[in-house]
């Protein structure tokens, strides 16, 4: 712990009990904050490792149901059924605060309510698994936009606990320490000028005595 | 409004082609990289990618985990599930708490 290099007078004195009493409040308010950011992101860590095992499996069976269609259907007539879609999806994005910390939220807005419209072929000249690849991936999609917005601020909620800690820690272990003992050094040095002055008006007082009346 | 994309090898992302997302086959690292930079400045708010091709160009993924948008994020491709979607949720959790305490 290093003492502030501040003069020490009464003026600094003040100033660095301001400074400590702003610290320490900083200090309880981030300490609470990131506590509170813990506690939301631990329950989200939750919900996305729950999301990210149900995406994985749907899209795994997915793509089984896919390999299936591409070995009974050519390449070429596979890749045509699929190349002009009926439906399209745009994404809204919206905002939350939790903590100040903003995360995205996305609301998926398709062209069509109508769910058939993800089948974009005929059914005449397709494998009935690439149907069953669509409707799983359909199903999924709207838990994939979930883990995509749950995701994301994860990764955001991370950066700013990592943030708060550190200055959390700062506060706690370099600041708060440092005013303290300059305050204490402050001090010490103005008790120690005033006894100082004391001892020497008291010595010239006897002196002013003695000359004067020649009192002993 | 913003939109979704897709990017990976082909037989792993074209089923999402029907349900209307925008899908990019690609297999190179340079191309992917660039693609994911060319998607993230224009209007695109959430990036699937599966992860084989994410490997291929981690740093540019990682550039953009700490910005609002995109979110990209990692999906299976039709080789198997390499586990590096957990994985990032790992190191999510690293980074916050100091260790991992998910295992």
């Amino acid at each position: 712990m290093a003492r502030l290099n501040v003069n020490p007078t009464r003026m600094e004195l003040s100033q660095l009990k301001k400074k400590l009493v702003s610290a320490r409040r900083g200090h309880k308010l981030l300490k609470d904050k990131r506590d509170e950011l813990m506690r939301q992101f631990m329950d989200m860590i939750k919900e996305n490792r729950k999301l990210r095992a149900e995406v994985e499996a749907a899209i795994a069976d997915a793509d089984r149901y896919m390999a299936v269609a591409g070995s009974v259907m050519q390449r070429e007539v596979l890749e045509t059924a699929l190349m002009l879609p009926k439906q399209e999806v745009e994404i809204e994005v919206g905002e939350k605060n939790v903590m100040s910390v903003y995360i995205p939220v996305f609301q998926p807005k398709y062209r069509t309510d109508d769910a058939n419209e993800i089948y974009s072929y005929g059914t005449a000249f397709t494998s009935i698994d690439l149907d069953g690849a669509v409707n799983s991936l359909s199903k999924i999609f709207p838990k994939m936009i979930r883990l995509a917005e749950i995701e994301k601020a994860c990764q955001l909620m991370a950066d700013e606990i990592e943030k708060t800690r550190r200055r959390v820690n700062a506060l706690e272990h370099i600041m708060i320490p440092d005013y303290e003992e300059t305050i204490k050094y402050i001090t010490m040095k103005l008790s120690e000028n005033e006894r100082s002055t004391t001892t020497s008006l008291m010595k010239v007082k006897d002196m002013v005595l003695k000359q004067s009346h020649n009192f002993q | 409004m913003y939109k979704a994309a897709v990017i990976g090898d082909s037989a792993g992302v074209l089923g999402f082609a029907a349900l209307g997302l925008s899908v990019f086959c690609e297999t190179d690292g340079e191309k992917i990289k660039k693609l994911i930079t060319r998607l993230a400045s224009g209007d695109f708010a959430v990036i699937y990618i599966t992860e084989p091709a994410a490997a291929l160009a981690e740093d540019t993924i990682s550039k953009y985990r700490s910005s609002r948008l995109p979110a990209i994020v990692l999906i299976p491709a039709v080789e198997g599930n390499t586990g590096d979607g957990m994985r990032s949720l790992h190191e999510a959790v690293e980074k916050a708490v100091g260790s991992d305490i998910l295992n």
